[in-house]
């Protein structure tokens, strides 16, 4: 195994895990794998193979079973990211929304490309599929939470706000 | 115990008929015809546990469902895991649909292929090479880079070669229906996922071999056997030993006295019925490791089978005929076509035409 | 105004919340038919209202239920699918967020029909604020005495578990979402079995949309006959349609089925006209997987009928003249879209989104993104277009899920209608390459 030590849930989290490993029934555990790789990820940032492994070993499955599934769902960062992730909506109707433009305006304004972080570590920019709100695009989310009807000004705003 | 006879089910193929117990699949029921009607098969195999229905090699039309219900299933459905139901009618090579779906899957699964076949070590048992053969066409119509994947060390004995990968997950499912601890799978997914360990580690148990045997193409070989032969070079003799992990049912792979590869025998379908232990596998390539029982009786699978790609399959029934059908282009007669000889006449290309053939003309 | 079944209150302060909620008459239809009403019965109603799928594939609710398989001692599930992730269609997340208990409440008298002890909500990952949202709720439903042990003093127990997604437009489809609950890859299953027969753990399972679910509080409280007799036909109830692009007002709207397609876009109750001072192209009716059709086909059926918003008024004329109502998902083209950057952006989407599992949708969506990427790059050759038609055929029809088909239909339609637009890409590459250049021969409405 790697020696990864410091890779343990804060008690708060170790205790939801405990949680949602009982909303299934016996012996099916590996229902919670999408949940706790999610409780994962918002205490380590990213998927790295030591919390792969760690979560397996919560789970009682083998770690094989762990990277095929986080590698499957594109929420999941296989590789170290900024401070705020930004995944924005490159389909169709936030295309039709001005998305493009939007979206070229927030890699000018960052000085990177899609999958690429900034210098300073602090914004990572992530292409993304459909993210259910077409009738409000273009959109983009940081974490759990959704910025809608965007545009040059309000990224602005957001990208100002967000590097204090 | 009281003899009740079971109740089967009659299935036509092609046009033969056969009789078959309930449950079985449109695919066992063709086989057990034989191979003239048998589908193709990329992915599904039968002694693994889930395997099938993702290559779509062995799509068939229903032309009718039963002889309760003869309606036609509407769309063309994998052989290998749809159940047959009593007075069932199944169109294989017959149905000019599923030769084209074939056509089809064929140029899907060669898309990204390397097409190295001549220093590929699977060239000559490869399946994807007989599938294409016999269903496919010869040209390709991919104009884009194709896919590539980085190598990725999987341990002393076993060669990963993802490029050549078609996807058929049977690896997968022989690493935990055989082995105790499956340290490979699928990763990442769509027109990118990959057969890797992620981590590259090396795939280690007693039982790992078998993952070679199984694999339908190049992508999984034996490191100990790399380049060292091809196959039709070489001799099949059946041979056991007293194996403690396994059933010691093996093949030898001949090259004059030497033993230059060991595998687990396949039935007339590719197919392990007898898995092998790694020992066997990899480290008894002495003559006097084993009992010699004879020649392996050579069938299909093979290339050592005289003409494999050549006379004798035309033999099969309808197989010149599929051919044929298979490059048979209507002619566009939707074209308008000039019928005026009045207006012909006026053109310059006729003058001249005429003024060179005078003589002819004239006769 | 019609009749609004799933939004009536969406618009009351508060009614995110139980107490609001449960002023405004919610929960009354548990209490109806957990307290006076067998399973049966409620399974009953539900086939008389005729409510059909309202996740794409349109399948009558009440029969899907009625195949549930029951054998003795074997656990049965309930799962609501909130994965909705069709590009052009986002109503499931309004109602989450908007309305959860309604959701809830459906989900409470639906497991009781099927006598499911333990129910799923698996929702898309990405919105992970909106489980929060159900999960607030469901803790509220719960103190209240409506989920739990012996709810009402029935004797029925049920709980109820929010399962987050992990970015994965394939679980979507039932099968794959089963997969992905049981902690796995969304892969789809081979069927059979089908899920009624064996699901989620190998158990019988009926997997219905948020937006069937939600109509099934108001089919209790006011009967199936009452839900059947709003829309037209076969197309009963109300339908959520999702509305984007260019129009007017972008956003969720109730409809009752058969509502004229044409006062669907213009009038201002719904979309308010196409983006003011601009003209309609193209309509993709029910999300990006059905076939796009000019405006003129989208208001008007190729034999000059009105076309309706219901199943069977989109689907009228088949693919040829013809699209589908699908999970509802209105998207809007003028005149400033290009339907090959748009037909290229959806088939990007699927190569994405395909799971990898069977051979035409992995290889072939990818094969169709890369000549459709470049046709538009101004790359493209004549034959590219044949080409690509071919190509959908080989996937349509013959992979394990309809994700095959849904990568298909589009690039076809959009062939089909629009073949005139594709040769000007690849005839005059330097012209339709210019920054927001657009085809000027297209037909508008």
């Amino acid at each position: 195994m790697t020696e990864n030590n410091n890779i343990v849930f804060t008690p708060e989290r170790l205790a939801k895990v405990q949680e949602i490993i009982a909303r299934y029934p016996e012996g099916r555990q590996k229902s919670a794998l999408l949940p706790v790789l999610h409780l994962a990820q918002e205490q380590f940032a990213w998927m790295s193979q030591g919390v792969m492994d760690y979560v397996a070993s919560l789970l009682s499955i083998k770690p094989v079973e762990v990277y095929e599934v986080a590698s499957f769902y594109t929420m999941f960062h296989l590789e170290p990211v900024g401070k705020h992730v930004i995944e924005y909506c490159r389909t169709g109707p936030c295309v039709l929304m001005g998305g493009e433009e939007v979206f070229g305006h927030l890699q000018q304004k960052l000085g990177i490309k899609k999958g690429e972080t900034t210098a300073d570590g602090l914004f990572t920019l992530k292409e993304v599929e459909c993210l259910a709100a077409c009738g409000w695009g273009p959109c983009f989310q940081i974490r759990e939470k959704y910025y809608m009807h965007l545009n040059n000004q309000k990224v602005d705003e957001i990208i100002e706000e967000l590097s204090k | 115990m009281e003899d009740i006879k079971p109740i089967m089910f009659k299935v036509t193929v092609d046009g033969v008929e056969v009789e078959v117990a309930p449950g079985t699949t449109i695919m066992q029921a063709a086989r057990q015809i034989g191979p003239e009607v048998a589908p193709p098969a990329m992915c599904y195999y039968e002694p693994l546990k889930g395997s099938g229905g993702k290559c779509r090699a062995c799509l068939v039309k229903v032309a009718a469902g039963s002889a309760k219900d003869p309606r036609p299933m509407p769309k063309l459905v994998a052989s290998c895991i749809t159940p047959v139901q009593d007075g069932m009618v199944v169109e294989n090579f017959t149905n000019p649909q599923v030769v084209e779906a074939r056509k089809g899957v064929v140029e899907f699964l060669l898309l990204n292929h390397p097409l190295d076949c001549p220093v590929c070590d699977q060239a000559g048992e490869c399946h994807l090479q007989d599938f294409a053969f016999e269903n496919g066409v010869s040209t390709t119509r991919y104009e884009e880079e194709r896919r590539t994947f980085e190598k990725e060390d999987i341990g002393p004995y076993i060669q990963l070669h993802m490029t050549r990968c078609v996807l058929c997950y049977r690896c997968v499912y022989t690493a935990d229906q055989i082995t105790d601890g499956r340290v490979h799978g699928v990763m990442g997914r769509g027109d990118h996922a990959e057969i890797s360990t992620y981590i590259g580690r090396a795939i280690d148990n007693d039982f790992s071999g078998n993952v070679i045997d199984v694999c339908p193409v190049g992508a999984l070989t034996d490191k100990t056997y790399r380049f060292k032969n091809r196959v039709w070079f070489s001799k099949p003799v059946d041979a056991h030993c007293d194996c403690d992990k396994c059933s010691g049912k093996v093949q030898l792979w001949y090259r004059g006295d030497e033993v230059i590869r060991v595998t687990a025998r396949k039935n007339e379908w590719g197919e392990v019925k007898e898995f092998i232990c790694n020992t066997c596998r990899f480290e008894k390539k002495k003559t006097s490791d084993w009992v010699i029982e004879g020649p392996t009786k050579v069938n299909r699978a093979s290339v050592i089978s005289a003409n494999k790609y050549g006379a004798n399959l035309i033999k099969k029934p309808d197989f010149a005929l599929k051919l044929a059908e298979s490059q048979f282009k209507k002619i566009d007669d939707s074209r308008p076509y000039v019928n005026d000889m009045a207006e012909i006449k006026q053109s310059e290309d006729y003058k001249a035409l005429m003024q060179k053939n005078e003589s002819f003309f004239k006769k | 105004m019609s009749l609004k079944i799933l939004t009536e209150h969406c618009s009351t302060p508060g009614i995110e919340t139980f107490e609001v909620y449960r002023k405004k008459g919610g929960y009354t239809a548990v209490e109806k038919a957990l307290k006076k009403m067998t399973p049966d019965e409620v399974v009953e109603e539900v086939k008389k209202s005729g409510v059909r799928g309202r996740g794409g594939a349109g399948f009558p609710m009440g029969m899907k239920w009625s195949f549930l398989a029951k054998p003795e001692g074997v656990p049965r599930y309930l799962v609501c699918n909130a994965d909705e992730s069709e590009p052009g269609t986002f109503k499931d997340h309004y109602l989450m967020k908007t309305i959860p208990h309604l959701l809830v409440e459906g989900m409470i008298i639906s497991s009781y029909a099927l006598g499911a002890n333990k129910s799923f909500i698996y929702v898309r990952g990405e919105l992970m604020y909106v489980i929060r949202i159900l999960e607030k709720a469901i803790e509220e439903a719960k103190a209240a005495g409506f989920l739990g042990k012996n709810i009402l003093g029935s004797g029925y127990d049920l709980e109820l578990v929010v399962q987050p997604g992990g970015g994965a437009y394939i679980c979507g489809e039932e099968t794959a979402l089963l997969e992905s609950l049981e902690g796995k890859r969304g892969n789809p299953r081979n069927k059979p079995p089908f899920p009624a027969v064996k699901g989620l753990y190998q158990s019988p399972t009926v997997v219905n949309n948020v937006e069937s679910i939600s109509t099934v509080s108001w089919i209790i409280n006011n009967g199936g006959d009452a839900y059947a007799a709003v829309g037209v036909g076969k197309s009963t109830g109300t339908k959520l349609i999702s509305a984007s692009g260019h129009i007017n007002k972008p956003g969720v709207y109730e409809i009752e089925l058969g509502l004229s397609c044409d006062e669907f876009l213009n009038s201002d109750e719904y979309c308010g006209g196409v983006r003011t001072g601009h003209r309609l192209k193209a309509v993709v009716a029910g999300g990006s997987s059905v076939p796009i059709v000019p405006g003129s086909l989208f208001l008007k059926t190729a034999n000059g009928e009105d076309r309706l918003m219901s199943y069977e008024s989109l689907s009228d004329g088949g693919f040829a003249t013809g699209t589908m109502l699908g999970s509802g998902g209105f998207i809007a083209f003028d005149e400033t879209a290009c339907i090959v950057r748009n037909t290229w952006n959806f088939s990007r989407f699927y190569e994405h989104e395909s799971c990898g599992q069977c051979s035409p949708c992995r290889e072939g969506t990818g094969w169709m993104q890369k000549v459709l990427n470049r046709i538009e790059h101004g790359k493209g050759s004549m034959s590219d277009i044949d080409l690509l038609v071919d190509v959908s055929k080989k996937i349509e029809g013959n992979t394990i899920c309809p994700l095959g088909d849904a990568a298909a239909w589009p690039v076809a339609s959009a062939i089909r209608h629009f073949r005139d637009e594709f040769e000007w890409h690849i005839k005059h590459p330097l012209e339709a390459t210019k920054p927001g250049a657009v085809y000027a021969g297209a037909v508008l409405v």
